[in-house]
């Protein structure tokens, strides 16, 4: 049982830092994917839809590489609560721009965006 | 023999955050609408500061985000709700005297970097004399690792001095210009009704922010907590005085945004924070006279705690003393920023719109 | 050529950033526009003072490693092998070239690690805390001109500061003329 956990451990000392790598690279290509999606969508429940889930899930991948890549133990435990307080707040922003634009009057766009070629309705 | 930063990944950052923030000035330089305008100010500021990050600068890069991307953006989002949100159009031929001007000053400043040391030079005169100095003494006649924190509150505690007494004038101008936020308090105070079980509910509340109290309820204390953790780690690591001061005057006004200004003047009243502010400045002249008082010069904190033995003298080093000196001007400097700051935004929040809505 | 460019490209950026700013504050008559820019060229002026600090393999300006009372993996190898780990305060006389054979590259005398130069970051962060009393300021005054001009125009500040000074010139001479 002990030469299991051995093995396990040394293992997770060799992929710990190419798994690691490869978290950060997904989560940025997850934020340009979130980004894309700000500049195509056309309006803004759609836009904030793109972005809010793939900003949140970025942001996350990321810590969790960077947890993989910490030095220390210390430096992990840090990336936890940040990680913890990211949930939190980022979601409620979110939340908040969606309720400010909701308040403001702003209806959702109901329909076929311009891009079929056929003229608003 | 070639000085230039042979790594290529601080290449890339630079280049590559360089060339958003152009982008960002461009487009803000292009825009009209001021509210699209202060939003992406707060994101020039951000950038920025991770631009600081990747030049090794954190104790900046900490206070640009703190203050620039922070305080910045909501002091200028509520003067731009008092005034106006468009700008007007120049005419074009308004636009090429100073178009040239700034082509004609940037291409003068251009020709003097040739002059200017190499980017990351280590022999410059900038980092050779009293730079590396402060990093050969800071261990042994301060001992704390953060050496931008022993320059700022021990080296040169004068200029924070003059920056904590800038940061309250401005406190107190505002204030003066703008009033204390007592308007708020006179008008669109509705009365409590009853909801349909029966409980007094105040009728500004709506059920839309249930979402945004609950969670700032949950989050308001750890910000509040996170600012004293900043404060007490400033020697260790990034942090300090200024920082902590934001980021607690930055939990009030986000009590403030989503509970209204007057449960938040009821909570934090408006003279608490400029006693906070007022005391900060006094604690930290205070101690400076102190230390003057017991045989030290003016801000010397070696003599904070006057050493026993009598043979002291000006190359012997006193670092508990020094530790004492700075969390007490660093605790002067977090009550005077953060007091300046709240009364700067009550100013702003409290002072009620006279121009109605047919004006814009 | 290209070494040239590398070693000064940073400056030249920044100063693009410099005008930029410089521009809006000289070209827009709305006033807060006219603040932002002027924010916009303080925060360029901030990243060129912290591009003369950095210093090349260094790191954040806070000591570490062996420099820190002997810490870190290497110092306690050292310590086992008997030699001492803290740092030598040195009174300035060295010239800042460390073991590193470079030029301008490698830790300053006395120490083990590379640091970026803290000082202009000292100044920096003063400077950072001074532009947000400025711009508080500014903003308060431009509150107050809109609630006395009803614009925030430049333009239409002058004009109306223009009108009342000739109808007060206009007052007056009738008021000697009947007199």
């Amino acid at each position: 049982m002990a030469e299991l956990l051995e093995t396990l451990l040394s293992w997770f000392h060799v992929v710990r830092e190419p798994v690691g790598g490869v978290l950060l690279v997904v989560g940025g290509l997850l934020a340009i994917v979130g980004a894309v999606g700000l500049l195509r969508f056309p309006d803004i429940y759609t836009r904030l839809h793109a972005t809010s889930v793939t900003d949140t899930g970025a942001a996350t991948l990321m810590i969790v590489g960077m947890i993989l890549l910490s030095p220390t133990g210390w430096v992990a435990l840090k990336l936890v609560f940040i990680w913890v307080f990211m949930f939190l707040a980022n979601p409620t922003a979110s939340h908040a721009i969606a309720n400010a634009a909701y308040t403001a009057g702003m209806e959702p766009k109901i329909g076929p965006s311009g891009d079929t070629g056929e003229a608003d309705r | 023999m070639s000085v230039v930063n042979p790594d290529i990944g601080v290449l890339l950052v630079n280049v590559t955050l360089l060339a958003l923030l152009f982008f960002v000035a461009i487009a803000i330089a292009r825009l009209r609408s001021l509210f699209a305008i202060v939003m992406l100010t707060g994101a020039y500021s951000l950038i920025s500061a991770m631009w600081f990050v990747a030049v090794d600068a954190v104790d900046v890069a900490f206070t640009e985000a703190a203050v620039g991307a922070g305080v910045s953006t909501v002091l200028m989002l509520g003067a731009m709700l008092l005034t106006a949100r468009t700008a007007r159009v120049e005419p074009n031929w308004k636009r090429l005297g100073p178009l040239a001007v700034c082509l004609v000053t940037g291409a003068v400043l251009i020709y003097a970097t040739i002059d200017l040391p190499a980017f990351g030079d280590a022999d410059s005169a900038a980092n050779s004399h009293v730079g590396a100095m402060y990093l050969q003494r800071t261990a042994a006649e301060i001992d704390i690792p953060n050496v931008v924190t022993a320059v700022l509150a021990s080296y040169r505690g004068f200029d924070t001095l003059g920056e904590t007494a800038v940061v309250f004038a401005a406190g107190l101008a505002v204030s003066l210009l703008l009033g204390f936020g007592e308007r708020s308090l006179s008008a669109s105070h509705k009365p409590a009704r009853a909801n349909l079980k029966g409980v007094l509910v105040p009728s500004n509340k709506s059920d839309h922010h249930v979402v945004l109290r609950v969670v700032a309820k949950v989050l308001i204390p750890i910000v509040m907590i996170y600012a004293l953790y900043v404060h007490f780690h400033g020697e260790l690591s990034a942090g300090g005085g200024f920082q902590a001061g934001t980021i607690f005057a930055v939990a009030i006004v986000l009590y403030s945004l989503l509970f209204g200004i007057t449960a938040a003047l009821d909570a934090f009243p408006v003279i608490w924070a400029r006693s906070i502010a007022a005391f900060g400045v006094l604690l930290y002249a205070g101690v400076g006279f102190w230390a003057l008082m017991n045989g030290g010069n003016y801000l010397d904190y070696d003599f904070v705690l006057p050493p026993d033995d009598p043979d002291y003298g000006p190359e012997d080093a006193n670092t508990w003393s020094q530790h004492v000196g700075i969390i007490l001007i660093e605790l002067g400097v977090l009550f005077a920023v953060a007091g300046s700051l709240i009364s700067i935004f009550y100013a702003f929040a409290g002072r009620a719109p006279e121009i109605r809505d047919e004006d814009w | 050529m290209f070494e040239f460019i590398g070693e000064r490209y940073n400056y030249w950026m920044i100063i693009g950033l410099m005008m930029i700013g410089l521009y809006i504050t000289f070209q827009s008559s709305n006033l807060i526009k006219r603040l932002t820019g002027l924010s916009i060229f303080q925060t360029s002026v901030f990243l060129f003072y912290v591009t003369l600090s950095k210093v090349n393999g260094g790191s954040a300006p806070i000591l570490f490693g062996r420099d820190w009372k002997g810490q870190g993996k290497k110092a306690e190898a050292e310590a086992a092998n008997g030699a001492t780990g803290d740092a030598v305060a040195t009174p300035y006389g060295g010239d800042g070239h460390g073991d590193a054979g470079a030029v301008g590259y490698g830790p300053v005398d006395g120490l083990y690690e590379t640091y970026s130069n803290p000082l202009p970051h000292v100044l920096i962060l003063t400077a950072i805390v001074v532009s947000v009393a400025t711009l508080s300021l500014g903003l308060a005054l431009i509150v107050r001109i809109r609630e006395a001009y009803g614009s925030i125009e430049s333009d239409d500040v002058a004009r109306a500061d223009l009108e009342t000074a000739l109808a007060e010139a206009a007052d007056r001479d009738e008021s000697e003329a009947t007199a």
